[in-house]
């Protein structure tokens, strides 16, 4: 009994600092409609930041209390300094792009914290005269983690009282709901951004620097901490405060009570908690239905075309060049590179699939990539298998994870179809992390080695064998009449389905296809690595492939293949020749972003025709 | 007050406006008539900064606004009533008007609440209802109310009239030359030529985003070939 209360309380505390965080990120997001990838990194600068400040100042309470509120100041103004110098440039950027800049600026981030504070974990110091505990039925409670718990109501409260009662309050929720009529009443937006900016990252900053007396500081806090407020705030509804809040419960306490009841599964858990939610209520708990965005005067997406003539004998030119060449070079190291570059592309091209003419986003295609690797690795572990049927069998296993996570994906839109992807996606992560008896957990599957015929070269012929057909066949079914319809629904999914055309299933079968061809791939890779790894469908690979698309374009069929390509070799060359390869490949996608808002590919494309139009 | 001079403007690849002019004189209330999708909105949000014009210049009050983001061409004093009213449907009443209220301009009566529930009476009815619990009549007021708040010289007026039962005309028309008879001038964009020639001075029609005819509201209605030619269906 006493033990319940106990983890009851733990629960509230974590509660309390998972609503910090969302707070911040449902704010911004209301207003601005970017879902901040590096609000995570604003969190973990807090903390560091925190550490930095209260070490150098006086001990005592002043000194402890004052750093924090200092912290969070500096991440806020950190954060509006973001929105000024990158964000404010991208608003009319397709809404990915923007996605695309903050995933840039957690790159950036987390070398910038390597490089001022160093890899190892850092040990805060405890809050002054919080250090004792309380006695609660005949158990002891550390003092600081009720006073964790105070925090939260209180900021819930004063952020209420904000946005009810002052003007400024009043100006965000109506854009919140409409911003250019806001500004068409007068209101400069900038300065109604860029100060949301400074509120929500400050709220981050904050809970960031609270954690200081709890646990250490260290390089993982950012993504660890985006994954958990992403599910509370797409559980409690974007954009909504009171949600936030009670989905922080929520979810604070299922981690609480998770640990005690079901210890092996705690991972999952959370991620199942919030597929329940979205698949009963697909706007969260709290939230509303998204006001029609044609209010957001926005350049309508190119449509998708076949490539110019010059352009495919390029492409051809390519190809043949990527078939010859490799028996001239020198090494297995170009060959381990090049197999590498294929399997990527194909898993780019099957990510695209789905994003580009699918219009869904995916945050968790990883799961996909790794299954198939799991898949086949586990073949050949268990049974024995040879290489060939199980990198057969490797597009089923993906494409049947594929039929369930996708049943449940594809019935939402926008952002919180991409959320539940990145649920499944956690959820098959934590299955290949913690399932050690067939997986071997974070020792993964090795020995996972080719037939004796495929030598590095004839592998690599392989998968660029694969990887060919799979893309064009991935392209030829994009400009078929499935690809049509396809996109008819994604353009307008009212009209698609008055003429007839079932948005679902179109959507679940084009799911369950880029699920197979990324099971394709990691078939692949797992020949190629001769081993897998939970690492193999983690979030830094969804990312890896997001990257790899968004860098591309996502409306050229030639976007992924570029992307995959520049990514591949950039990072590639990037972590051979610095330990800083994040900072370098962050700023380059920052660049890249804010000169080519259309991707690569698309930067590509116009210039060709304004160059044939001359 | 208003000076529209080769105006053109584009959405993608498609033309919507081609060389547009016209001018709106002070304490006027000048009428834009045309078809559906002949560029009456477009001319009201290129006009506002809502649509980036690609050549022409706007001068208000012979400074040239064309370019400006729209909150810049909002606190030089235009005021825009969306034709789909876009109220804040979660904010009440009186929220939404605060969201529209700007400073007083020397030389006009400045616009409060009391003043404008003098103006839309069944507005001050319902102060603390949120606009999404209101009718389309009501909150098309408050759409004309809340862009009242900003205290604008000139009001660009998109279809104040789509979609409302007769009676609320009629009451939207006492409204507009009311608010004439205070100074105020008036771009109207309309379909309803009942409307139209309730309120206004001057009409011009476009037509494919040219502007066709221009003159007094009262040679338009005699003129029955022009009539016939652009604006009957």
């Amino acid at each position: 009994m006493e033990n319940l209360l106990l983890q009851a309380l733990n629960g509230l505390a974590s509660a309390s600092s998972l609503f910090l965080v969302a707070s911040g990120l449902t704010v911004i997001f209301g207003v601005t409609r970017i879902v901040n990838f590096a609000h995570g990194s604003l969190y973990m600068l807090g903390a560091y930041l925190a550490f930095t400040i209260v070490t150098n100042l006086p001990r005592g309470h002043a000194g402890f209390w004052g750093g924090v509120v200092l912290a969070a100041l500096a991440v806020g103004a950190i954060g509006a300094l973001l929105e000024m110098l990158l964000l404010r440039r991208i608003y009319r950027a397709p809404e990915l792009f923007q996605l695309l800049a903050t995933f840039g600026v957690v790159l950036v981030v987390q070398d910038v914290a390597l490089l001022i504070w160093g890899a190892q974990d850092l040990l805060g110091p405890r809050a002054p005269g919080l250090r004792g505990s309380v006695e609660l039925l005949g158990l002891r409670f550390p003092l600081y983690e009720l006073v964790l718990i105070g925090i939260g109501p209180v900021v819930l409260g004063l952020l209420l009282l904000l946005f009810k009662r002052t003007r400024w309050g009043t100006l965000v929720r109506a854009a919140t709901q409409d911003r250019e009529m806001v500004g068409a009443l007068g209101v400069n937006q900038r300065w109604l951004f860029t100060s949301v900016f400074f509120l929500g990252s400050a709220l981050a900053g904050l809970a960031g620097a609270l954690q200081l007396p709890r646990e250490s500081v260290n390089l993982h806090m950012d993504l660890a901490t985006i994954t958990e407020v992403f599910v509370v705030v797409v559980v409690g509804g974007l954009g909504s405060l009171p949600g936030a809040a009670l989905a922080a419960l929520l979810i604070g306490e299922i981690h609480a009570f998770g640990i005690l009841v079901f210890p092996k599964i705690t991972l999952v858990l959370v991620f199942l908690v919030m597929a329940v939610v979205l698949v009963v209520r697909p706007r969260g708990l709290f939230g509303k239905a998204q006001m029609a965005q044609a209010a957001v005067a926005s350049v309508a997406e190119p449509v998708l075309g076949r490539a110019p003539a010059q352009l495919k004998w390029l492409g051809f030119l390519a190809l043949v060049v990527a078939v010859a060449a490799p028996p001239f070079l020198a090494g297995d190291y170009a060959l381990i590179v090049l197999t590498d570059m294929a399997i990527a592309v194909l898993f780019a091209a099957s990510l695209h699939f789905i994003m580009g003419p699918g219009g869904m986003a995916s945050f968790g295609h990883a799961a996909y990539f790794g299954i198939g690797a799991y898949g086949a690795a586990l073949l050949t572990k268990w049974f024995a298998a040879p290489m060939v049927p199980a990198l057969l069998a490797a597009p089923f296993c993906a494409g049947l994870a594929g039929v369930l996570f996708g049943f449940f994906c594809v019935r939402l839109s926008g952002v919180y179809s991409a959320m539940l992807t990145l649920a499944f996606a956690q959820i098959a992560w934590s299955v290949a992390f913690q399932w050690v008896e067939v997986t071997g957990g974070d020792n993964g599957v090795l020995g996972v080695w080719p037939d004796p015929w495929a030598t590095k070269l004839n592998f690599y012929w392989l998968a660029l064998g694969c990887s060919v057909f799979g893309t064009l066949a991935l392209r030829r079914i994009a400009l078929s009449p499935f690809g049509y319809a396809l996109r008819a629904q994604r353009d307008n999914a009212l009209r698609a389905e008055a003429i007839g055309i079932n948005g679902f299933e179109i959507r679940w079968v084009a799911f369950v296809l880029a699920a197979g061809f990324a099971g394709v791939a990691g078939g692949l890779f797992a020949f190629a690595k001769g081993s897998v790894f939970p690492t193999a469908l983690d979030i830094p690979r969804s990312v890896d492939a997001l990257l790899m698309v968004l860098l591309g374009g996502v409306q050229t069929l030639a976007g992924p293949l570029l992307g995959a390509l520049a990514f591949t070799g950039l990072h590639e060359q990037l972590v051979r020749a610095t330990d800083y390869w994040r900072l370098v490949l962050g700023s380059v996608i920052l660049l890249l972003v804010l000169a080519f808002p259309q991707g690569l590919a698309g930067a590509v494309r116009q210039w060709w025709d304004s160059r044939r139009r001359a | 007050m208003l000076k529209v001079q080769g105006l053109s403007a584009h959405y993608g690849r498609a033309h919507i406006l081609d060389d547009v002019g016209f001018e709106v004189p002070a304490g006027q209330v000048v009428v834009l008539l045309g078809r559906n999708g002949a560029g009456k909105s477009t001319t009201l949000k290129a006009v506002m900064g809502m649509v980036r014009p690609s050549a022409g210049q706007v001068l208000f009050e012979g400074r040239d606004i064309a370019g400006r983001e729209a909150y810049q061409i909002a606190r030089a004093g235009l005021g825009y009533v969306p034709e789909e009213r876009r109220i804040f449907s979660e904010l009440t009443v009186r929220e939404n008007l605060s969201v529209g209220r700007r400073p007083p301009v020397p030389g006009l009566r400045p616009w409060d609440e009391a003043r404008l529930y003098g103006l839309f009476p069944a507005l001050g009815a319902m102060q603390d209802r949120p606009g999404g619990r209101m009718s389309g009549g009501e909150q098309q007021m408050l759409s004309i109310a809340r862009t009242l708040m900003g205290n604008p010289r000139l009001l660009l007026l998109d279809e104040p009239s789509e979609g409302l039962a007769p009676v609320v005309v009629q009451r939207m028309a006492q409204a507009v030359r009311q608010l004439k008879a205070e100074g105020l001038s008036i771009l109207l964009a309309e379909q309803n030529l009942y409307f139209a020639h309730a309120v206004a001075d001057r009409a011009v029609i476009i037509e494919q985003g040219r502007i066709r005819w221009e003159g007094g509201m009262v040679e338009l209605l005699n003129d029955e070939s022009t009539y016939q030619q652009y604006l009957s269906l």
